[in-house]
């Protein structure tokens, strides 16, 4: 299908997006990468009246490691973060997600900010973000504040982004020199949204688990950290009976719904798949 | 406010200037606008990969872009890259190897194979795979694409 008819604006600041949205209110969208929002117009999922092209605006996309911590600006497209020898060292959960999100030709277009804030529960960096523990940078026409990954996500593509706001940059700790990562996807077709996947990090260190993010997509309305199953793992060294113990303790953790992949029951199934993959991935 | 956008750029070399409809996404510009129907639409929602055109060199879904974002771009076809005979010999290879039937996914595969093959000039086949990823084909089995894209990615390191 054709979108329905909007006007469109190519914004050179910040400044005249925060006219636009005070201006347009929620007929406005912001238009990064386009990846997932212009399938949603194409579909008519959404019509709004203005789109507001974000991608002429300087300085919103870069990667750089500062005072312990990668920044990555907004508007840096996909394919230039699996190309970062930053990513790579500093926030390698990040580079092992890259190559799962959607095809090459998506992520020549596709950006961080963007995925974040559609917060698809189904999409791999929203998850991500929670095992790294990220920050992220909300600009509005009265300065920024810091949202935490897990304070961002509230619900089915809704986030702590308020309508006036854009989302500039999110900042990731570095990765601590005794922690380790993990991700796993499972898909139909590689590169197509998750059915499950769950991203993983923290410390096996002298055998035990200790501190382990668990944060799984697919599973429910928004990306969930598994906070029983991490609790469950904590102290524990890696073992048969480590691993029902985290995929036990996910019945308390995630509620997936009833989709077009299959039910819940199955999903629940594929989920203590994926939990199983990652722990010993983290413990080898 | 105004539902149209004055666009200029460089299509397969040619400056072109338009008025369009902002809804207009940048496959339907090509080919509507343009005449230029070698790209094709399949499922407009960045499934499919039969839209695949080249901005600013790199490629993009041309249904998850609008013509207006690519004001100021340059923008290259599979006619552009044909014309120029920067992807004669993976015709060539598809060709010769079956790796097409209907046809309606090649535009979209030639474009995605070059650009695999300039930023890896020899793949494996797991990679070959895992880069077309996004791009359907409803006829081969794609076995017979994987071996063309092999087999240029062959003869153009043999070239040197």
């Amino acid at each position: 299908m054709k979108p329905a008819p909007f006007a469109y604006v190519r914004a050179r600041s910040l400044d005249a997006v925060f006219d636009l949205l005070d201006e347009h209110g929620d007929d406005a969208r912001i238009l990064a990468g386009g990846q997932s929002l212009m399938a949603t117009l194409n579909m008519r999922l959404s019509a709004p009246e203005v789109l507001i092209d974000i991608n002429h605006i300087d300085g919103l996309s870069g990667i750089e490691v500062n005072n312990g911590k990668v920044r990555i600006g907004a508007l840096t497209r996909h394919n230039a973060i699996a190309a970062s020898p930053i990513i790579a060292e500093h926030a390698p959960l990040i580079a092992q997600a890259m190559p799962h999100i959607a095809h090459q030709a998506i992520r020549n277009r596709g950006t961080f900010g963007g995925s974040i804030a559609f917060a698809d529960p189904a999409a791999e960096l929203p998850a991500v973000s929670r095992a790294v523990g990220a920050d992220f940078i909300l600009q509005g026409r009265n300065g920024t504040r810091t949202v935490a990954a897990n304070d961002f996500f509230l619900g089915l593509f809704e986030t702590a982004r308020e309508p006036e706001e854009v989302l500039v940059a999110a900042e990731i700790p570095v990765i601590p020199a005794n922690e380790k990562t993990a991700f796993t996807e499972l898909a139909r077709r590689h590169g197509d949204y998750a059915i499950m996947g769950v991203a993983a990090q923290g410390s096996a260190d002298g055998g035990n688990f200790s501190n382990i993010r668990l944060a799984f997509f697919g599973a429910g309305d928004r990306p969930i950290l598994a906070q029983a199953a991490n609790a469950a793992l904590e102290g524990q060294p890696y073992s048969d009976a480590t691993v029902a113990a985290a995929q036990e303790a996910l019945g308390a953790d995630l509620d997936p719904m009833d989709d077009l992949n299959g039910p819940p029951e199955m999903k629940m199934h594929l989920a203590r798949v994926v939990t199983a993959r990652v722990l010993a991935e983290l413990a080898s | 406010m105004d539902k149209n956008v004055d666009i200029s750029l460089t299509v397969n070399g040619q400056e072109v200037t338009r008025r369009v409809p902002a809804r207009t996404n940048l496959v339907d510009f090509v080919r509507y606008e343009l005449e230029l129907t070698g790209s094709h639409v399949g499922c407009e929602h960045g499934v499919c990969g039969a839209c695949t055109i080249r901005v600013d060199g790199a490629i993009v879904r041309g249904c998850l872009m609008l013509a207006a974002q690519a004001d100021g771009a340059t923008v290259e076809t599979i006619e552009g890259v044909s014309e120029s005979t920067e992807i004669a010999d993976l015709q060539k290879a598809f060709h010769e190897r079956n790796a097409l039937q209907c046809g309606f996914c090649t535009p979209g595969f030639l474009l995605t194979a070059q650009e695999l093959l300039s930023q890896n000039p020899s793949p494996s086949r797991d990679e070959i795979r895992e880069f077309i990823s996004g791009n359907y084909c409803r006829c081969t089995g794609y076995q017979a694409i994987v071996d063309a894209i092999e087999r240029v990615a062959g003869e153009r390191q043999a070239a040197g």
